[in-house]
């Protein structure tokens, strides 16, 4: 904009209306930008010097040295990492086909659809995970001498525990339905899929070869926020007593509160990479390589 | 390429309390272009949807070249299908939509392409095999839809209200141009449409189409001179209905003695149908009638004429006559000596149009 030759300048619209009206807003903008950076900067940054400032030493990068060292902690991120990848891969298993197949040939089921898969934001953690303590506790007692008794302890199993994957499932239910929803509604599926089919395209091709192609920042989005939330969960993981990573840094925050602050920093750091990497695959879809 | 034959038989399709297709037959000669027309809700979509596969019928079969496909697979069918909304894949440029089908037949890339191209030519746009959709016009997008729909050389081609979405300019060009190639291919088409104009203009053949079953199928000059029922006579083009008196096999009407069309009613009072087109209006201070409204259409005008009974007419004129007719003038009516169709009299005359005029003319 700003960059405007003199040959084509004189042809172009009234010079005082093109500059003077993004004046008004653009202060206005500027004004929203510094609030919400403070907000957001001030306890990053308090968070960040307390991290490198040493009472006795001043300015050290010790605090971030120690958390590659620190007990756990590559075990832990591992397991949180473990864990959001294969929620990602289940719960876009579960809502990706459904609501395809209600886009497609049961438009009147989508209302329910959507009040089951957002029905997981209005029960709180705390009430879930006392229903999961409650199955897992009472479980092994009436299911003793059926085959259901070696899964519900493996599904425990602290190394991998899949009924965290389960939890973590309906949490991010609300989350992916919402990404994949705008996601299909920004193509028209059917139409799409109908073109497909009169193509001689199989149905496999069609979902692998039409819609998932075109629904790429949908599934970015909800990939993202799944991952985000598995990073991010404590109440459940702690409760049930598994050392997710934020399990991890709360525990190592009673004995090295640096190394705990540090680790939030830089597990900040991480999540941003990520968002960077998927927004940016988003990105490369609209432009269409 | 050659067209195939496709024949609707006593097809029934049901959704909850409509009917959409109430004993549809039909029957489509090789490499004509026929118009599936009626207003929305006729049932012609529907129709054209069972063809394609995408809906099945409760009864009766579609037959292509005397084949039953009625339960084949919409993707194992041979017809291409140019559809109302937009159905370019956004994710392929416009070279790899046209291949799609190609490819799902695993054709080799270097053939993929150079038939890519083919087409591309055929449109009139040999450029812009690279760019993606969101660059195209609607214009553009419904060719190479088009192109899309007919690179697998299938024998029927299934036009869905395929120029709704465009501008009128680009309407009336587009569909000549679907017209030359469709004729050049040989290929079979039915195309549907509310338009009665794009029906008139385009086709070998016209099917009217009302509450899922065929009112009357016959070439456009036919359809629109002898419509066989008054539902034809009023969705195709405009008619009068004057108030009319038979005497023996000619009806008298303003005045004037004319031959009926078909056999005499046996009711004396009747209505006579008329187009605007044969309403003659000539100015004259005691003709008894007078100039209501005039709608100015640049070769045309068409005016809304009040007769001496206080019953309305609409009359086409010549648009430079549009002047010395104005609002207001008294004006004689007449109508142009040819033989009129007759309804049974209901009493009332007046105008109906059973479709908002088209804005092409």
């Amino acid at each position: 904009m700003a960059t405007v030759t003199p040959q084509v300048a004189p042809a172009a619209t009234p010079p005082a209306a093109a500059k003077g009206r993004p004046r008004r807003p653009r202060v206005w903008r500027g004004a929203v930008l510094v609030v919400a950076a403070l907000y957001f900067l001030v306890p990053l940054l308090a968070s960040f010097v307390f991290t490198v400032d040493d009472p006795s030493e001043g300015f050290t990068l010790d605090a971030y040295g120690q958390i590659f060292s620190a007990e756990g902690f590559g075990r832990s991120l591992l397991l949180s990492l473990g864990l959001g990848v294969v929620t990602i891969a289940l719960v876009l298993l579960l809502t990706l086909p459904a609501m395809i197949a209600v886009r497609l040939s049961a438009p009147r089921l989508r209302t329910v659809l959507e009040v089951v898969c957002t029905l997981p934001l209005v029960v709180p953690p705390i009430t879930f995970v006392a229903g999961i303590s409650t199955v897992l506790r009472w479980g092994p007692d009436y299911l003793a001498s059926t085959p259901f008794y070696q899964t519900i302890i493996a599904v425990q199993n602290p190394d991998f525990p899949v009924v965290l994957v389960l939890a973590y499932v309906v949490l991010a239910l609300p989350f992916v339905y919402r990404s994949l929803d705008a996601g299909l509604g920004a193509i028209d599926v059917r139409t799409l899929s109908e073109a497909a089919r009169n193509l001689g395209a199989s149905w496999p091709h069609v979902v692998f070869r039409v819609i998932i192609p075109n629904l790429r920042s949908g599934l970015a989005s909800a990939g993202f926020l799944t991952l985000a939330l598995v990073l991010g969960e404590f109440t459940i993981a702690q409760l049930l007593s598994f050392q997710t990573f934020p399990v991890w840094i709360y525990t190592i925050s009673g004995s090295q509160a640096q190394v705990s602050v540090a680790v939030s920093v830089f597990s900040l750091l991480i999540t941003w990479l990520l968002l960077l990497v998927l927004s940016s695959a988003g990105a490369r879809q609209r432009s269409g390589s | 390429m050659n067209g195939a034959r496709v024949e609707f038989r006593g097809l029934r399709r049901r959704f909850g309390a409509t009917v959409a297709l109430d004993n549809l037959n039909l029957t489509v000669e090789p490499g004509e272009l026929i118009a599936l027309l009626g207003p929305s809700g006729c049932g012609k979509t529907t129709a054209l949807r069972c063809l394609a596969g995408f809906e099945h019928p409760d009864e009766g079969q579609v037959l292509v070249d005397d084949k039953d496909v009625t339960r084949v697979p919409a993707n194992r069918r041979d017809a291409g299908m140019v559809f109302q909304s937009y159905s370019l894949f956004p994710n392929l440029n416009v070279r790899d939509n046209i291949s799609f089908g190609m490819r799902v037949r695993k054709v080799p890339a270097a053939r993929r392409h150079e038939r890519a191209q083919e087409l591309l030519e055929l449109i009139g746009l040999p450029h812009i095999g690279g760019r993606y959709p969101h660059q195209l016009s609607g214009g553009q997008q419904q060719r190479v839809a088009l192109a899309r729909a007919i690179a697998l050389e299938p024998r029927v081609l299934l036009l869905d209200e395929p120029l709704s979405a465009l501008d009128a300019k680009v309407r009336v060009t587009l569909r000549e141009e679907i017209r030359r190639l469709q004729l050049s291919l040989g290929i079979t088409t039915i195309f549907v449409t509310h338009d009665q104009e794009e029906a008139l203009s385009m086709a070998d053949r016209v099917a009217v189409l009302r509450d899922g079953h065929l009112e009357q199928v016959a070439d456009p000059a036919t359809l629109y001179d002898r419509p066989a029922t008054p539902f034809v006579a009023e969705f195709v083009g405009t008619m009068n209905h004057l108030p009319g008196t038979v005497v023996g096999d000619r009806v008298e009407v303003l005045g004037q003695s004319l031959p009926i069309d078909g056999p005499a009613p046996s009711a004396e009072r009747v209505e006579v149908l008329v187009r605007p087109e044969t309403v003659l209006v000539t100015p004259e201070s005691d003709g008894g009638a007078l100039v209501m409204v005039s709608s100015f259409r640049g070769s045309t005008a068409r005016l809304r004429v009040q007769l001496a009974d206080g019953t309305e007419a609409l009359a086409d004129v010549p648009g430079h006559d549009a002047l010395r007719l104005a609002p207001g003038t008294k004006v004689r009516v007449s109508l142009v000596e040819r033989p009129v169709l007759v309804a049974p009299g209901t009493e009332t005359g007046d105008v109906r149009t059973a479709v908002p005029e088209p804005d092409v003319v």
